[in-house]
């Protein structure tokens, strides 16, 4: 099969997936998982002959693959669909394609696959686990099989094709519909659980917040449409396309149209990715089970929204304006959610918070012009996002598993519940310790490090020292409460009984932990700058050459300064020591130092919205709209529409209907045949002698007038 | 020789006799009396008119007889229904049958 086809095949075996798993095989847990399995492996396998083949071409920034259909007819052109693979999109479809693997076969453990169905499981929350009884007799709770484990598998089928969909498409439109599929099904997702108020609320949340970005993003490209006619990738980045948005200027704050678009679409971005000011989602979405959060909030979709901003990036680094303002979002944004994270105590919750925070990276580094370097953070980041994800779920896992044998009521997700986990879930501990080492940039060996140098550098060398010290503080920040969270989750001793009696999890949940903790450390070192001390050279800087041709002109490589060096391993080593160090015999909240009320309420973001937004548009919706709108304008209209139709049936009725059908027409006939009747009765009499008079009288009559008539005129 | 108008005269009264006697009778059998009566006036005027227009056909003589037969078979109906119903009812006055009202 050539190439292209092999593109246009790949996001299909998922959304047959979607269907096979809804219409046909949602009764069988082992098939359904079966079938989504299998759609993500076969979609992995074409992602992989298709990287291998990318890896094969020279200049292949030059000479995509590409391939386009007709689609919609728009008056004198045409709307195309159509697959393409440059560098960028390739190097995503790598990791999209294992994470996406690895996730799927993470959740049949995560889902309890093979135990029994719960005691008093329902459909819509998570399984409360089942009873069952040993060959001695014993009676142990132990956690029980998801009671929608189908749909599940279902959902995130349909996710996947939405990823893969977006990966491989030549255009904004495609593009859009991929993006829009994985908003559906994050909302889904979110909301899997839907019997918990919680998880409803933040089902709502991440579609409604992730909406407005979208709405920007829909006009963007709307705009860009209308300026260009065209949405492939390959017309508006031609380069008299760029020039002429460049030079096209528009009404809105001085901008560029180029300036304007890109602007609009990154809106977008900051809706999918999470970035300040529409970041609250992100944190609530952690409500959906832990696969979920893996896939959705960390791995890809949010990845989505960094994969659209580096791929319009010869759109947007036309306007300056625009990339300061994507640069200063980017920036802001990783240390502000950095700060959120260190008082955090859910598991999940510090994870998503270092989500924003790393994402803000990418997009402080497409801001200043490291497209390269964003675009390998991704890539790392998602791997080692993934992973520790994956880690958190299996040990909250395990924490099921010890909460339900002890029978405590505690919540498995606190981290203060928990400690000593090193001994009860060694690969879970190592896998996760590689992990947070990565996210924490833990020199040389971690792929982390490598990603965040590379930005850290780029952004010291063109300059842009308040995004350097921005960052730089963030990766402070990040190592440490990573420590943080490994200190209390997995160093110490036990705090609660649960933690003593947790387990480690299935093969099928430590197996992608395995696989991705080697592309958390080995990922890295495709990317290591030429110039760095000792190690540099020793591999080619693979990834810049491979991703950095995607545009015409070939960044340059940022010359080798001991400046960022020298910071990058400061904070990591520093925040992940003070992290230790602080950490190490806390056991209650009570004793952590860095329970600062604004960072445990997140800035008060939330109950901002909630004042600002919220309850306003509630304020609206009932007293504007409900009360004025419907009740009184349209209820009014309808009602006085009623009243008058009304009016007009009892008049017709009245004097129509009753008056002149029923009376006149129908009981008048009637009448006037029995009156009539009546009235001929008597001649009726039954006296033969009577009819035989009548009968002559009729016929003198008529002779009479036959005699008149015929004989007579 | 007596002229025609005679015979037509005779059976014109006697038809009007037997009319009466058929709207007028109050007893059945009477009323069937006077059946004959104008069944008669007929066979006069048919006897009448052979005898006078066409003496060479047989035609009004068979008819004649014809009729004299069919007022033998109605009048052994006629009364065999006068007395069915004088047995059951106890009356031979047309007016008290009056089975065909409404």
């Amino acid at each position: 099969m050539t190439t292209e086809t092999i593109l246009w095949l790949i996001p299909l075996p998922p959304l047959l997936a979607f269907f096979l798993i809804v219409l046909l095989t949602n009764r069988s847990r082992g098939l359904s998982h079966s079938v989504a399995i299998g759609a993500a492996f076969l979609s992995w396998l074409g992602s992989m002959v298709v990287f291998v083949r990318a890896l094969g071409v020279h200049e292949l920034g030059r000479h995509p693959f590409a391939q386009s259909v007709p689609w919609l007819p728009t008056a004198d052109t045409w709307l195309k669909i159509g697959v393409y693979l440059d560098p960028l999109s390739a190097a995503v479809l790598f990791f999209v394609a294992w994470t996406i693997l690895m996730i799927f076969i993470y959740s049949v453990g995560y889902h309890n696959y093979g135990q029994s169905e719960g005691d008093h499981d329902v459909k819509g929350l998570p399984p409360h686990g089942a009873t069952v009884t040993d060959a001695h007799g014993h009676k142990h709770k132990v956690p029980s099989v998801e009671p929608m484990y189908s749909r599940f598998f279902a959902f995130i089928s349909l996710f996947a094709f939405g990823m893969y969909l977006l990966v491989v498409s030549d255009n904004l439109l495609t593009l859009f519909v991929g993006w829009e599929i994985m908003g559906l099904c994050s909302y889904l997702l979110i909301g899997f659980w839907y019997g918990k108020p919680s998880a409803r609320d933040a089902a709502i949340k991440a579609f409604m917040t992730t909406r407005i970005g979208d709405v920007f993003m829909l006009l963007g490209i709307a705009f860009l449409y209308s300026a260009t006619g065209s949405l492939s990738f390959d017309v508006i980045f031609s380069e008299k396309v760029l020039h002429t948005l460049a030079s096209v200027p528009t009404p809105i704050l001085g901008l560029s149209a180029a300036g304007l678009i890109s602007l609009l679409l990154f809106i977008g971005t900051v809706g999918k990715s999470a970035q300040w000011p529409l970041h609250v989602w992100l944190p609530d979405a952690m409500e959906g089970p832990t696969p979920v959060s893996a896939m959705i909030h960390a791995a890809t979709m949010v990845s989505a929204g960094v994969y659209a901003v580096i791929r319009m990036f010869p759109l947007l680094h036309l306007d300056a304006g625009t990339m300061s303002i994507v640069a200063f979002i980017g920036a802001f944004t990783a240390l502000f959610a950095a700060t959120i994270a260190v008082a955090q105590n859910d598991i999940k919750r510090v994870l998503a918070y270092s989500t924003i925070s790393q994402l803000g990276y990418m997009i402080a580094a497409a801001g200043i012009g490291a497209y390269v370097a964003a675009a390998f953070h991704l890539i790392t980041h998602a791997f080692f996002k993934a992973l520790l994800f994956l880690g958190s779920g299996s040990v909250i896992h395990g924490m099921e598993h010890g909460v339900l044998h002890t029978g405590e009521h505690i919540d498995p997700q606190n981290m203060f519940n928990m400690g000593g986990l090193r001994k009860k879930m060694p690969i879970t501990f190592w896998t996760f310790l590689i992990g947070g080492f990565a996210l924490a940039g833990f020199p040389v060996l971690t792929a982390g490090f490598w990603s965040k140098d590379e930005i850290l550098a780029d952004a010291f060398a063109h300059g842009h020292l308040g995004v350097f010290v921005t960052l730089a503080v963030a990766a402070f920040l990040t190592a440490f409460y990573t420590m943080r969270q490994i200190t209390l989750t997995f160093l110490g001793e036990p705090r609660t009984k649960a933690a003593e009696h947790a387990q480690e999890t299935p093969w099928t949940m430590t197996l992608p932990l395995i696989v991705l903790s080697i592309f958390a450390i080995g990922y890295g070192w495709v990317g290591i700058p030429e110039h760095f001390p000792l190690l540099g050279g020793l591999l080619p800087n693979w990834f810049h050459e491979f991703v950095g041709s995607t545009l015409s002109e070939v960044p340059e490589v940022a010359p080798f300064n001991w400046t960022p060096l020298l910071t990058s391993l400061l904070v990591s080593l520093g925040g992940l020591g003070l992290g230790w160090w602080v950490y190490r015999g806390v056991r209650t909240p009570a004793e952590d130092k860095f329970q600062i009320p604004l960072l445990k309420n997140k800035w008060y973001f939330d109950e901002a919205y909630q004042f600002l937004f919220v309850r306003p548009s509630y304020w609206f919706a009932e007293k504007v709209v409900y009360l004025v709108l419907d009740k009184g304008l349209i209820d009014g209209l309808l009602h006085a529409i009623g009243h008058s139709a009304a009016v007009i049936g009892t008049t017709l009725r009245t004097y129509i209907d009753k008056a002149i059908i029923n009376e006149t027409i129908g009981d008048g006939t009637a009448h006037v045949i029995k009156s009539t009747g009546s009235g001929l009765r008597p001649i009726q009499s039954g006296r033969l002698q009577q009819y035989m008079v009548a009968s002559l009288l009729v016929f003198i009559l008529i002779t009479g007038l036959l005699y008149y008539f015929l004989v007579l005129a | 020789m007596i002229p025609l108008s005679w015979y037509l005269f005779l059976s014109a009264a006697l038809f009007s006799v037997g009319v009466f006697g058929v709207l007028a009778r109050r007893n059945a059998v009477a009323i069937l009396l006077a059946i004959e009566l104008m069944l008669n006036a007929v066979n006069i005027n048919l006897v009448a008119f052979w005898r006078y227009l066409t003496p060479t056909q047989m035609s009004g003589q068979v008819f004649a007889i014809i009729v004299l037969a069919v007022a033998a078979a109605e009048v052994a109906v006629g009364l065999a229904l006068v007395i069915s119903v004088y047995r059951r009812r106890q009356t031979a006055v047309a007016d008290e049958l009056d089975l065909l009202k409404w």
